[in-house]
């Protein structure tokens, strides 16, 4: 269980050998990150998702990405692809698995530099071995995750299933709800992971199809100005080759042998990942607008409490309800890895039914709910759909009325 | 018939488009968004289809509305319905079935088609959700003044602007030259590469003018046709 920590009036914290006002990659102009998210002049833009991928990439001084074209996909990948030509980095190339482009990031990252990829459903799954690998190392490598149904039977429609296969990876996992959560955190989420007491992977996740292929209002900086470049003197581990542990032990491990110090030696640099995600909720506060969470209309019963797209689709409902009478509060998780126990502890207090949309079979979101409140009774796992089908508001609507007891008609189509 | 909504009010409208591959289904969806946009409307856009292919169904939705719309993935019950193709219809190449399932009452369908396509039995229920059923041959609109069939999409947007005033010409016309008439640019070019980028960028605007025209046509005739309709649009 996490202490509370206060977001409000932090700042994120810079490496010494930032400048300020320094030139950037192409036209680009260095800038403070706490004036280029908070104070900055933005102005709207109407893009797909992908292209609002693209849009943060230019401004995040990126010095590589690896890319792997596979169905389903967002065209994130090939947009900075057309930015890496442009000179907004410094590398690009195509791997030649989804495996090969994470080991491809590792290496990029274990020489210093700042890398980001995407991944999505059967790719993030193929790829799965190298995101512990990676937090193991320390990496504050950035995957965007645009979720995708995993097979079988096909399906490469959006399912945030995948997500639950990330929860454990020692990754920071953050999910996405609007384009604008997109954009925001993927240029935030370099300045967490690169902390010197976080230094972790990121897997950022949005919803594949309802936000990449959506073209929605963004806000993005007017000024042609960029994030700082990545200090890799801030790791908190010694540059790593293969005489200097942990690659050290992977050429000649230690772990191999049974002995209670190779146990040990795993199990602490284990538990030192957790703790460097738990530290990690200060600096996250900072750029989630002083939360791990999201809330409106807490003093209601009934609360729907869910991430990414399904919060969208939750706050339709709420608006339908309303319309009839009936009062609906929510709960917007923003981070899944830090999980916000306390903060939700205290959301839930007053609830008395509380309801866990979610795009996937498992209800993998409702478990963790379950694990961290009190009475976890009064937690509803659903409605669910999973494979890619769409959760028309309507469907929350005649699921929560039929959680209260209320009389429903089947919402089975016209004709 | 009563309208779905109180006059003068503006309320949010979901509009579904079921095509086949290539048709440009996703591409007007995105037309539409982005006229809504351009005229201060809340609007999103997004496709839904299968492993990409010709003739395959493709489905893509419009939703445009008085304050921000969090709606996302397929619509299910949508207000307008506009189907692009008469195989949509007559070999079932749609999502849902039938076709106009899950449309609200008091919605629209425009089908693309110089004939009627619909059973005894599918005017029977889309009268009695008070559905008004528009055909345009929007086909032979694109290839009459666009000069290709792959302007039927101009031709389909044009009908649903014209019935349903959700968005205006004006802001079409801005929309479309936003995603299309992008200029050139030259760099550090010759004056041959200069010559070159000229003429190809004429041969576009000749393009463009041609879609529009398709799209005011098809706009007008509609226009003609919703009022003497049952049809009743809100004010948007």
């Amino acid at each position: 269980m996490n202490k509370k920590v206060d977001g409000q009036n932090s700042r994120i914290l810079l490496s010494e050998k930032v400048k300020v006002g320094s030139k950037g990659p192409v036209n680009l102009t260095v800038a403070d990150p706490n004036e280029m998210f908070f104070e900055a002049k933005r102005k709207p833009a109407f893009l797909t998702g992908s292209e609002v991928i693209k849009e943060a990439i230019r401004r995040a001084n990126l010095d590589m990405s690896v890319a792997y074209p596979i169905t389903p996909q967002s065209e994130a990948a090939a947009l900075i692809g057309e930015l890496f030509s442009e000179g907004y980095l410094k590398e690009y190339f195509r791997g030649e698995s989804e495996f090969a482009v994470m080991g491809q990031c590792a290496g990029a990252a274990f020489g210093g530099a700042r890398v980001f990829t995407t991944t999505a459903g059967p790719g993030t799954l193929r790829a799965m071995e190298n995101f512990p690998m990676w937090a193991g190392s320390r990496l504050p490598i950035q995957v965007c995750v645009t979720c995708r149904g995993i097979n079988s039977p096909l399906s490469i429609q959006p399912d945030t299933l995948e997500l639950y296969y990330m929860l454990e990876t020692g990754a920071l996992v953050w999910h996405a709800e609007t384009a604008q959560d997109l954009y925001d955190w993927i240029l935030g989420g370099f300045m967490v992971a690169e902390q010197p007491d976080v230094h972790l992977p990121l897997a950022l996740a949005c919803d594949g199809f309802f936000v990449t292929h959506t073209k929605d209002n963004v806000m993005i900086q007017e000024d042609e100005i960029c994030l700082p470049e990545y200090d890799p003197y801030r790791s908190p581990v010694p540059c790593m080759d293969m005489e200097v542990p942990p690659i050290r032990m992977m050429r000649d491990p230690f772990v191999m042998k049974s002995n209670y110090i190779s146990y040990m030696t795993h199990a602490s640099w284990q538990q030192e990942v957790r703790a460097a995600i738990d530290r990690s909720r200060k600096h996250t506060k900072v750029i989630m607008g002083g939360s791990l969470i999201e809330t409106e209309n807490l003093d209601r019963e009934i609360l729907l409490v869910s991430s990414g797209t399904a919060v969208s689709q939750g706050r339709e409902a709420i608006r339908l309800l309303e319309e009839e009478g009936i009062k609906v509060g929510l709960v917007k998780i923003k981070s899944l890895r830090p999980f916000p126990f306390e903060e939700l502890r205290e959301a839930t207090a007053n609830a008395k039914t509380i309801f866990v949309p979610e795009f996937n079979v498992a209800g993998w979101l409702a478990r963790e709910i379950k694990a961290c409140i009190p009475d976890n009774q009064r937690v509803i796992a659903g409605p669910h759909v999973a494979g890619g089908m769409t959760m028309p508001s309507e469907v929350i609507v005649m699921e929560i009325k039929k959680g209260l007891g209320m009389k429903v008609e089947a919402l089975s189509g016209r004709g | 018939m009563s309208s779905p909504h109180p006059s003068g009010t503006m309320k949010r409208m979901n509009i579904r488009i079921s095509g086949l591959g290539g048709q440009g289904a996703v591409t007007a969806a995105h037309l539409l968004a982005m006229a809504a946009n351009a005229m201060g409307k809340f609007s999103i856009s997004n496709p839904f289809f299968g492993a990409e292919k010709r003739m395959a169904p493709a489905e893509s939705y419009v939703r445009v509305g008085p304050d921000k719309i969090y709606d996302r993935g397929e619509l299910v019950f949508p207000e307008v319905i506009l189907i692009f193709h008469p195989q949509v219809i007559t070999m079932q190449k749609s999502y849902t079935a039938p076709f106009y399932s899950g449309i609200k009452k008091g919605g629209l369908v425009i089908i693309n088609t110089d004939v009627d396509l619909l059973s005894e039995e599918d005017h029977q229920r889309l009268e009695e959700d008070e559905v008004s059923v528009y055909n345009i041959d929007a086909t032979t609109l694109a290839l009459e003044i666009g000069g290709t069939e792959l302007s039927t999409n101009m031709a389909m947007i044009g009908a649903c602007a014209g019935i349903t005033k959700v968005v205006d010409m004006e802001a079409l016309d801005k929309a479309l030259k936003e995603r299309f008439g992008k200029k050139y640019v030259a760099s550090g070019g010759t004056a041959t590469l200069d010559e070159a980028i000229k003429k190809k960028y004429a041969k576009k605007e000749q393009l463009l003018q041609k879609n529009l025209d398709t799209m005011q046509r098809a706009y007008d005739i509609s226009s003609e046709w919703a009022e003497s309709a049952t049809y009743a649009a809100a004010t948007y």
